[in-house]
C-alpha cells in the first residue's frame, strides 16, 4: 500500500489538522509515514502545503515526486490548482472545497477556477463550509473535506474516526461530535456524488 | 519503546535531551525554531531542569553555550543559517578554545529561500572553523547523530557543527529513542588557561586544533555516517550528501541502485572511502543540498580528473533545493509529469494578518512620507518586511538583522534627510541597539520607528527580549526624552499618529517613535488560553 497526498490551503485553514488525523489513523494501522510541512513566512496568509506519504514499505523522500501524487486534498479551490503538476495522471484524485479564500486582489473568477478542476478525470468538489455549518460550525470545514477524501485513502473509516476522537478529545466531547459528524457528512457527499 | 512521530528539528531536540544536555540556547529563526520550542514544551526537559529560555541573539546564545561547556556541561545551540553569521565570531573562536562539556551547534539552512534572504551553506562554516560537521538524511539519523555529536564533541574536545536543511527540519517521521543519559556535573577544564585566547595561548590552541584534523577525518570513516555501497555499473559513481540520499533512493523505489554510492553524513569526509569509491568508477555524480562544496573538491582547480557532474556543469540546477525529480533527471531517467499548471492560477504571497498593528503603523508612516521624495525608509527582518509588498509598499531595504538603523545612519550621513528606520522590537534587541548608540553619538538626523508588538512575530510568537524595557533602553542609549514618542497604532488614531510622524521627521536629531500594540496572533492565543482556564475553573467550582 502506498498513498502520496498533497494537502493544500491558505495559512490558518487547518491543513495540518487534516495531516495529523490521517497520520494518526495510518500509524494505528501499522503504516509508515512521512509528512513535510510549511512553517515560517508563508503561514502569514500565503499558500501552504504539506506532503503526506503513507506506505507499508519504508519511505525514502520527504517530498512527493512531481506527477506521482495519488491525491490532492485542498481546502481552497485556487490552492487546488497550484499542485496540478504533482498529480498522477494515471490514477490521481483531486478533492477540494469550493469555498474561496479571497485575500488577493486578482483572485480569478470562480467559474474559471472550477472549470479547470472539472477538466480532470477524477475529482470531487464540495461546498464544505455549507456542510460544516449544517453540522454545527463552519470551523469543521477542513474535516468535511477530509471526509470527502476518505473513500480514496485506503484507510479504515474507523481508524480515521478514532484519530479524530484522540485529537479533539482534549477539546471536549462537543468538538469530537462536531468533527465526527463533519467527517461523516463529507464522506456521504462523495459516496452520493462520485462519478468514477 | 514506541516510536515518536517527530519533525527533523524535534528529533534533534529529543536526541539532545536524551544525550544529557543541561541547556539549549537559541534565537528563533525558520527553519530552526522548533528545536528549542520542543525542549521548552517537553515535560522531561522541565523535570531535568534543562535551561531553554530564548537568547537575545545568536551570538549571545553561542557564547552562553560556550560558558556552559567551559563549566563541564553539555550545551546545544540552535539557529538558522544566517544566524550563524551573527554568532560567527564566537563560533569560530570556540574551535580554538575547544569544548569541555559537549558543545553542538545546529545551523538550519534554507535552500530555495523559503523564509530567508539567502541560501548560504553552513558546511562552509564548519570547514572554516575546521571542526567536524554532521548532516543527517532522515529523522532517525537526526536523533542518532545528535547523541553521537555530543559524544564526539567531548571525546575530541571540539565543538561540532550540525547541519540540517528546511525539508528535513519540517518533515515528520517515526523516531525510535535510545537510553537517556544523565547530565554532566559541573567541572572545569583541567587547564584553566585553555579558554584564554591571548596570542601565546591561542597559537598553542590553534596547533592543537590543526593536530586533530586527521583524526576528524578518520572518525568519519569509523562512525558509519560515511558509507560506501557497492554497485555493479562502474560507469558512474554517486556521492549523496544528507537529504539528497533520500531523493536518490526515491528514484529507485526500493529497488537496487546499479551504481556505487558514497553516502555522506559527516565531514571532513573520509579520504580512505573516497579513494576506494573513486578508483572503481569512471565518472562521478555529486548530489548535495546547497553549495557545490564536495563537487569543487572532487573537481579541483583544473578539473582534469574523471568527469564530474553536479551543480557546476548544469546537470543539477546551480541554485535552490533538490527534489526527487531533479535528481531523477540528473540520473538520466524519465521522470513523471503531472498536469500543466492552469493559466488562471494566481500567486498568493504572504500578507500581514487582519488587524495587525503594522497595517496602522505603515499607513500612518506612508501618509507622513508623502511630503518627501520616495526611497527613504530602511527596514529590517520580521513580519513588517511584508510592508514591502502591495498595497503598502512602504520600505526600501531588508538586509540583515538590525541593518535598518545603521543603514539609515549611513544614508543620512550621505545627505538623505529625513532617513527613516523601521525595526521590530525583537530585531531591535537582537542587533539594533548598538546601531542606535552610533546614531546618538553621531547626532545624525534619523527617525527610528520601533514597531513594538511585544513578541517575535514572524517565527510564531516567541518571547521578545525587550518587552517592557524598550523606553528605558532607548533613553539609556541617549535618545532625548521628548523625542521618544509612544503611539497606539489604531485606525481611529490615524490622524494623530500621522502628526507625530511628521513632527519627528522634521526634527534634526535622533528620534524614536514606538507604535505599541500586541501581535494579533499572540493576543488570540492568550485569550484562548484565558478562556480555557476560566472554563476549567468554572467546571471545578461547579463540582
Amino acid at each position: 500500500m502506498k498513498k502520496d497526498i498533497i494537502l493544500g490551503g491558505v495559512g490558518g485553514q487547518g491543513i495540518l489538522t487534516i495531516a495529523t488525523v490521517i497520520g494518526m489513523a495510518a500509524l494505528s494501522e501499522g503504516l509508515q509515514l512521512k509528512q513535510s510541512e510549511v512553517h515560517g513566512m508563508s503561514q502569514r496568509g500565503g499558500d501552504v502545503q504539506s506532503h503526506l506519504r503513507l506506505s507499508s514499505d519504508p519511505i525514502a523522500s520527504d517530498l512527493i515526486p512531481e506527477g506521482r501524487a495519488d491525491m490532492i486534498l485542498s481546502v481552497e479551490p485556487l490552492e487546488a490548482l497550484r499542485y496540478f503538476n504533482m498529480l498522477n495522471r494515471e490514477n490521481g484524485w483531486l478533492i477540494t472545497s469550493i469555498n474561496p479564500f479571497k485575500n488577493i486582489a486578482d483572485y480569478p473568477d470562480m467559474e474559471n477556477v472550477l472549470g479547470e478542476i472539472t477538466k480532470l478525470p477524477r475529482y470531487i468538489t464540495i461546498d464544505a463550509d455549507k456542510i460544516a455549518q449544517a453540522q454545527g460550525s463552519v470551523k469543521a470545514a477542513n474535516i468535511v473535506v477530509l471526509g470527502a477524501a476518505s473513500p480514496f485513502l485506503s484507510l479504515k473509516y474507523a481508524s480515521i474516526e478514532e484519530a479524530i476522537r484522540k485529537l479533539f478529545g482534549k477539546k471536549g466531547e462537543e468538538m469530537v461530535k462536531l468533527n465526527l459528524h463533519a467527517l461523516k457528512a463529507g464522506r456521504e457527499f462523495t459516496e452520493k456524488n462520485r462519478k468514477v | 519503546m514506541d516510536k515518536l512521530l517527530l519533525l527533523g528539528d524535534e528529533a534533534i531536540a529529543q536526541g539532545a535531551v536524551d544525550a544529557g544536555i543541561s541547556g539549549v540556547f537559541a534565537y528563533p529563526g525558520t527553519p530552526s525554531t522548533e528545536i528549542t520550542e520542543y525542549i521548552q514544551a517537553s515535560k522531561e526537559a522541565k523535570e531535568r531542569h534543562i535551561v531553554s529560555q530564548w537568547s537575545a541573539n545568536e551570538k549571545t546564545a553561542m557564547e552562553t553555550a560556550i560558558g556552559m561547556s567551559y563549566a563541564g556541561k553539555r550545551a546545544l545551540v540552535c539557529m538558522k543559517h544566517v544566524g550563524l553569521n551573527v554568532a560567527a565570531d564566537a563560533f569560530i573562536n570556540s574551535a580554538i578554545t575547544g569544548a569541555h562539556g559537549g558543545l553542538v551547534v545546529v545551523s538550519a539552512d534554507d535552500p530555495s529561500m523559503h523564509s530567508s534572504q539567502n541560501e548560504q551553506d553552513s558546511r562552509f562554516y564548519g570547514k572554516f572553523a575546521q571542526i567536524p560537521i554532521l548532516e543527517p538524511s532522515n529523522q532517525q539519523e537526526a536523533y542518532d547523530m545528535t547523541r553521537y555529536a555530543f559524544e564526539l564533541s567531548e571525546r575530541f574536545g571540539t565543538p561540532v557543527l550540525f547541519r540540517i536543511t528546511t525539508r528535513l527540519s519540517h518533515s515528520r517521521s517515526g523516531v525510535g529513542r535510545g537510553e537517556v543519559l544523565p547530565q554532566n556535573g559541573m567541572n572545569l577544564p583541567s587547564d584553566l588557561k585553555q579558554f584564554i585566547l591571548l596570542p601565546s595561548i591561542a597559537k598553542k590552541q590553534y596547533n592543537t586544533l590543526l593536530g586533530k584534523q586527521l583524526a576528524f577525518q578518520e572518525e568519519s570513516e569509523k562512525s558509519g555516517f560515511n558509507k560506501l555501497y557497492d554497485g555493479k555499473d562502474k560507469s558512474m559513481g554517486i556521492v549523496a550528501c544528507g537529504i539528497a540520499y533520500n531523493y536518490l533512493l526515491e528514484n529507485y523505489r526500493g529497488g537496487e541502485i546499479p551504481y556505487p554510492v558514497l553516502k555522506v553524513g559527516q565531514y571532513p569526509i573520509s579520504r580512505k572511502l573516497v579513494r576506494e569509491f573513486y578508483d572503481q568508477v569512471d565518472s562521478v555524480l555529486i548530489l548535495e543540498e546547497g553549495y557545490p562544496i564536495l563537487e569543487e573538491l572532487f573537481r579541483g582547480i583544473l578539473d582534469e580528473g574523471k568527469p564530474v557532474k553536479g551543480r557546476m556543469d548544469g546537470v543539477l540546477p546551480r541554485a535552490g533545493e533538490l527534489n526527487p525529480n531533479i535528481v531523477g533527471t540528473a540520473l538520466g531517467m524519465e521522470v513523471a509529469e503531472g498536469y500543466d499548471l492552469p493559466d488562471v492560477l494566481k500567486g498568493r504571497p504572504p500578507l500581514l494578518c487582519d488587524g495587525c498593528s503594522h497595517w496602522d503603523s505603515f499607513e500612518a508612516l506612508n501618509e507622513a512620507m508623502k511630503d518627501y521624495s520616495p526611497g527613504r525608509v530602511l527596514s529590517d527582518i520580521g513580519c513588517y518586511t511584508l510592508s514591502a509588498l502591495p498595497p503598502l509598499e512602504s520600505i526600501n531595504s531588508c538586509v540583515d538583522m538590525g541593518a535598518s538603523i545603521t543603514m539609515a545612519v549611513g544614508a543620512a550621513e550621505a545627505g538623505m534627510v529625513p532617513a527613516v528606520a523601521t525595526i521590530g522590537d525583537s530585531t531591535f534587541t537582537h542587533s539594533g541597539m548598538t546601531g542606535l548608540l552610533d546614531a546618538v553619538n553621531r547626532k545624525v538626523p534619523i527617525t527610528v520607528v520601533l514597531l513594538d508588538n511585544s513578541t517575535t512575530g514572524m517565527t510564531g510568537g516567541q518571547d521578545s527580549a525587550g518587552t517592557g524595557k524598550l523606553e528605558d533602553i532607548v533613553k539609556g542609549i541617549g535618545v532625548e526624552e521628548e523625542h521618544i514618542r509612544i503611539i497606539k497604532p489604531l485606525r481611529r488614531l490615524h490622524e494623530e499618529n500621522v502628526k507625530v510622524f511628521k513632527e519627528e521627521l522634521a526634527y534634526q536629531g535622533v528620534s524614536v517613535i514606538i507604535p505599541r500594540r500586541e501581535c494579533v496572533q499572540t493576543l488570540a492565543r492568550r485569550m484562548k488560553l484565558k478562556h480555557a482556564k476560566k472554563k476549567v475553573t468554572q467546571e471545578n467550582s461547579a463540582q
